[in-house]
C-alpha cells in the first residue's frame, strides 16, 4: 500500500509550480484574460517542450508514458492559478478520447502530435442545453454516399475558437443511450462548420457554440467503427472529469491559501481577523473540504491506473465533490475578504467563477451523485430529474 | 501510488476474517451487530476473553505484552475484517485502544508488564476519567486532587474529586484519571495521570441516562480514593502530555476502519429504501448519493493517513478527519429516519428501546461531542494546520 505521491511525482509538481508562478502568475492571467484565445501561446509551447502535452502518451506514441496521475498533478498546478492553456482540452480529454476510441493507425497519426504541441483540439461533446454525453448530443450522423454528413448543434466548446482540430460526437439517427455514437475528427475550417464564441461567466476558460450544416466526413475520420464509440467515450469523459476535478482541488486549495494569508493580515478591532472564531472555523471548514477533495482527486487518479473497474465510481466521486469544495472554498474566499473580495480588480471572483463553470462541465455534481445511485443500487427505476 | 495489501497482508486478512466469522456465526451469534450502546455486559466480557485467548485482542502490542506486533497495516486490515464480520462494539476499548498505547509511549516496564497482559486477556477493563463538571472542553480546568500519603506500605495516592460522563465506569476495573497534584496550580500545570482501581471504598459510580433512554455513562466520585506512589504514568506534574497522548490515539488509527461499520449502516438504510420505495425519490437519492460519498471518502483518506503514518509522518488529513467521520455520521443518521419515515418515530415494544437506525439517529448526537466537540476540532485546525492566531484562554 502506498497512497502518497512518490519523490518524482513530488518533484513534477514543484517544476510545475515553479514554471507556473513565474510564467503564468495572476499578472499575466491578466493579460490574457482579454485575448481572443485566453492563453499564453508561449506557455503552451514551453509545456510541449518540457513533454507535459504527451505527458500521460504512451511512448510508443511520442508521449512520456508517464499515467494518469502525473497528468492530474498537472492539472492540479494549473488549477491553482487558472492557467487556461489547451492543456485540458487537448491532453486530458481529446488524448484519452482517442485512446480510448481510436484505430492504432489513427492513433499513430494524431497522438504524437498531441505530444510535440503541433495540435490543438477542441472536443465537441454536449448539445445545446449543456447535458453531459452521453445524455445530450447535439449533432448527429447521417450516411451519405460513401461518407458521412454532420449536422447539430454543439455547446461549451473548450477553446473551439482556437483549435487546430475538433473531435465531435455525434449520434447516428434514431439511437439511443451508449449505441450509435461515433467521434469524428474535422480540421478547422471544414466546410459546413461555423464557430460562435461566446462572452463565459468565467473568464478563464473560453468556449464556443459550434454549428455544423452538412459537414461531410469520410469513413476514416471516424474515430474507430462508426457507431461503436460508446463505451471508450465513457471512459475517457471519467478520465477528464478526474482532471477535471484535479483542477478544482488545486484552485481550492489556492483559495485556502490566499484566504487565510489574508485573515492573519486584516486587522479590525485591533486584532487580525483571524482570531475571531467565526472567520477560524469557515477556514477550518474549508480546510477539512480540501483534505476531501485530495483524497477524492488522488484515489480517482490512482484508479483510473490501477483500478479500471473502479472507474466510473470514482470518476464520480471525484468530480462531485471536488467540484462542490471548489465552489465553497471560493464562496468562503469572497466572504472573508470582505468588501475587496467583491471587486472586479481582486481575484476571488475568477475562482469563484472557475468553480461554478468547473462544476457544470462534463455532468454537474448532482448529475454525477445520481450516476452514483444507479450504481450501488442497482434495479432501482429512478425518476428522470434532469 | 500503489493501492492494494500485499500477497501477505492479505492472508493475514483472511485468517482474521475466518477466525471472526467462525465466532460471530458460532459460539457468539447473539452478539453479531451490537453496536457500542446496549447492554449485554456479561457476552461483551465473554467475547473480550475469546479474543484475548485466540490472540485477536491488542494485536498491535508488541508480543511481550500479549500483543502480536501487527504492523499498521494489519491492524486496519484486522479492523476491517471486524466491523464487516458484524463484531460488537468493544467492553475494552478503552484499554484496548488508550490506555494501551499510552503505556507503552510513556509507561515505564513496571506498569507495562502490571496492566497489558490483563487487557490483552480481556481480564480487565478500563474506563476514562477526564472530565468534570467543570472541565470539558477546557479540560486544563480539572479539579479533581490526588495528594501523596506515607503509608507504612509505602506513599500512596489520595485522590478526591469528581469525574463525569465516564463511560462503562459501571464495568471498569480501573480508570486512568487526570487529576491536579500540584497544590494551588493551574491550567497544564501541576496535573498528573493516574491509575485507579475501581474496587474500593472510595470510588462510587453512578449511572446517568442518555438521550438514547440507555445509561452507558456516569459519574464517577473519588473520596479518599487511594492508589499506589508508582500508579502514576509519565513523571508527577507532567499530566496533560500524557492525556493528549491518550486523545491522540482516541482520534487515531483506532477510528481508521470505522467505515466498514458505517457501511453496514448506509447499506441497511439503502435496503430500507429499496423496500419502501423512498429509492425513487429524487432528493432521497441525493442525500444517499452524498452518503455513499463521505463514506468511500472516509476510506479513502484513511488509506492516505495509513501511508503517512506507515512512512512516519501525520499528515493533514489527521487533523480533518474525525470532524469529518462525525459530521458524516449525524447526517445519516438523520437520512436513517427520513427513510424509515414516521413509523421509525414508534417504538417497537413498551419500552424505550430502539432498532438500528433510530439508534443511529440518536446516538450520532453524541459523535460530535465526545474526543473534542467539532468546535474544539476546527479551533485545533485553524491553530496548529492553519496556523491562524491563538484563541484567548482564561485559566
Ligand atoms: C457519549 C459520551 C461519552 C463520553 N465518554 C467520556 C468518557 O468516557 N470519559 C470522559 O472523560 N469524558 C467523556 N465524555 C465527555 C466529553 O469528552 C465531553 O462531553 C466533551 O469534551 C465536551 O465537554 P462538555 O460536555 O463539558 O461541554 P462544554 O465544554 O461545556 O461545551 C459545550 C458547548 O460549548 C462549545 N465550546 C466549548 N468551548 C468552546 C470554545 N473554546 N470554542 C467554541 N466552542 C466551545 C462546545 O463545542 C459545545 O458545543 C463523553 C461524552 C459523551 C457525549
Amino acid at each position: 500500500m502506498q497512497f502518497t505521491h512518490s519523490e518524482e511525482q513530488q518533484l513534477i509538481r514543484a517544476s510545475a509550480r515553479s514554471l507556473l508562478a513565474a510564467r503564468a502568475n495572476a499578472a499575466q492571467r491578466r493579460a490574457t484574460l482579454g485575448l481572443r484565445a485566453g492563453y499564453d501561446p508561449q506557455l503552451w509551447r514551453t509545456f510541449a517542450e518540457l513533454g507535459w502535452m504527451g505527458l500521460a502518451i504512451p511512448q510508443a506514441y511520442g508521449g512520456a508514458g508517464l499515467g494518469w496521475v502525473e497528468l492530474c498533478l498537472l492539472q492540479e498546478e494549473q488549477g491553482r492559478l487558472l492557467v487556461a492553456s489547451p492543456f485540458f482540452a487537448t491532453s486530458a480529454l481529446a488524448a484519452p478520447l482517442i485512446g480510448c476510441c481510436a484505430h492504432e493507425a489513427q492513433r499513430q497519426s494524431l497522438l504524437p502530435r498531441i505530444a510535440a504541441g503541433e495540435l490543438r483540439i477542441a472536443c465537441a461533446l454536449a448539445g445545446a442545453d449543456g447535458r453531459p454525453p452521453l445524455d445530450g448530443v447535439g449533432v448527429s450522423l447521417e450516411s451519405e454516399g460513401q461518407g458521412f454528413t454532420l449536422s447539430g448543434v454543439s455547446d461549451f466548446v473548450i477553446h473551439g475558437d482556437s483549435a487546430d482540430l475538433f473531435l465531435v460526437l455525434a449520434r447516428a439517427p434514431q439511437s439511443h443511450g451508449a449505441a450509435g455514437l461515433s467521434v469524428a475528427a474535422l480540421p478547422a475550417g471544414t466546410a459546413g462548420v461555423t464557430v460562435h464564441p461566446h462572452v463565459m461567466l468565467d473568464l478563464t476558460r473560453p468556449m464556443s457554440r459550434v454549428e455544423f450544416q452538412g459537414a461531410t466526413v469520410n469513413r476514416q475520420q471516424l474515430l474507430g467503427e462508426p457507431g461503436d464509440a460508446g463505451r471508450g467515450i465513457e471512459q475517457a469523459l471519467d478520465l477528464a472529469r478526474i482532471a477535471l476535478a484535479s483542477e478544482a482541488l488545486g484552485g481550492a486549495e489556492y483559495v485556502l491559501e490566499m484566504t487565510t494569508g489574508y485573515v492573519k493580515e486584516r486587522m479590525q478591532f485591533g486584532r487580525p481577523i483571524g482570531s475571531f472564531q467565526a472567520v477560524k472555523h469557515r477556514l477550518a471548514d474549508m480546510m477539512i473540504e480540501v483534505e476531501a477533495a485530495k483524497s477524492a482527486a488522488w484515489y480517482a487518479a490512482t484508479v483510473a491506473q490501477e483500478r479500471p473497474e473502479e472507474l466510473a465510481e470514482a470518476a464520480a466521486i471525484a468530480k462531485s465533490y471536488c467540484c462542490d469544495a471548489f465552489f465553497d472554498c471560493a464562496a468562503n474566499a469572497i466572504q472573508l475578504h470582505g468588501g475587496v473580495g467583491f471587486t472586479w480588480e481582486h481575484e476571488a471572483h475568477l475562482y469563484f467563477k472557475r468553480a461554478r463553470a468547473t462544476a457544470t462541465l462534463l455532468g454537474t455534481p448532482a448529475w454525477q451523485r445520481e450516476r452514483l445511485v444507479r450504481h450501488f443500487a442497482a434495479g432501482s427505476s429512478p425518476t428522470p430529474i434532469f | 501510488m500503489k493501492l492494494g495489501f500485499t500477497a501477505k497482508e492479505e492472508r493475514f486478512r483472511a485468517e482474521a476474517a475466518g477466525w471472526l466469522q467462525g465466532q460471530l456465526s458460532g459460539p457468539f451469534r447473539d452478539l453479531r451487530g451490537l453496536l457500542m450502546q446496549g447492554g449485554h455486559a456479561q457476552r461483551r466480557r465473554d467475547w473480550e476473553r475469546a479474543l484475548g485467548a485466540a490472540g485477536w485482542s491488542c494485536i498491535g502490542w508488541p508480543e511481550a505484552y500479549g500483543g502480536r506486533g501487527a504492523t499498521l497495516a494489519e491492524q486496519v486490515i484486522f479492523a476491517e475484517e471486524y466491523a464487516r464480520a458484524g463484531a460488537p462494539g468493544r467492553l475494552g476499548y478503552m484499554g484496548v485502544e488508550l490506555l494501551g498505547p499510552t503505556l507503552l509511549a510513556f509507561g515505564t516496564e513496571a506498569q507495562r508488564r502490571r496492566f497489558l497482559p490483563p487487557i490483552a486477556r480481556g481480564e480487565e477493563l478500563w474506563c476514562q476519567g477526564y472530565s468534570e463538571p467543570n472541565a470539558g472542553s477546557d479540560l486544563a480546568s480539572v479539579r479533581t486532587r490526588a495528594v501523596l500519603e506515607e503509608r507504612a506500605a509505602g506513599p500512596e495516592w489520595v485522590v478526591n474529586g469528581q469525574k463525569t460522563w465516564t463511560s462503562f465506569a459501571q464495568f471498569a476495573d480501573w480508570a486512568f484519571v487526570l487529576c491536579r497534584t500540584e497544590e494551588g496550580s493551574r491550567g497544564h500545570r501541576g496535573l498528573s495521570y493516574l491509575l485507579i482501581s475501581m474496587h474500593q471504598p472510595g470510588v462510587t459510580v453512578r449511572p446517568i441516562r442518555q438521550m438514547t433512554g440507555g445509561a452507558d455513562f456516569n459519574d464517577t466520585f473519588l473520596v479518599d480514593a487511594r492508589t499506589a506512589a508508582e500508579n502514576v504514568v509519565g513523571a508527577t506534574g507532567d499530566g496533560w502530555k500524557v492525556a493528549m497522548g491518550t486523545l491522540s490515539f482516541e482520534r487515531g488509527v483506532s477510528t481508521l476502519a470505522q467505515q466498514m461499520s458505517f457501511a453496514n449502516e448506509l447499506r441497511t438504510i439503502v435496503s430500507m429504501a429499496e423496500a419502501n420505495g423512498l429509492i425513487h425519490d429524487p432528493q432521497i437519492r441525493q442525500r444517499l448519493a452524498h452518503a455513499h460519498i463521505g463514506l468511500r471518502l472516509m476510506r479513502y483518506s484513511a488509506l492516505r493517513m495509513l501511508s503517512s503514518a506507515e512512512a512516519g509522518k501525520l499528515s493533514n488529513e489527521a487533523y480533518t478527519y474525525k470532524i469529518f467521520w462525525a459530521s458524516w455520521r449525524k447526517k445519516l443518521g438523520v437520512l436513517a429516519l427520513d427513510v424509515l419515515g414516521p413509523q421509525g418515530e414508534i417504538a417497537a415494544g413498551a419500552s424505550y428501546e430502539w432498532e438500528l437506525l433510530p439508534r443511529l439517529f440518536l446516538g450520532s448526537r453524541a459523535d460530535t461531542i465526545y474526543g473534542g466537540t467539532s468546535q474544539i476540532q476546527r479551533n485545533i485546525i485553524a491553530e496548529r494546520a492553519l496556523g491562524l492566531p491563538r484563541e484567548s484562554r482564561s485559566s
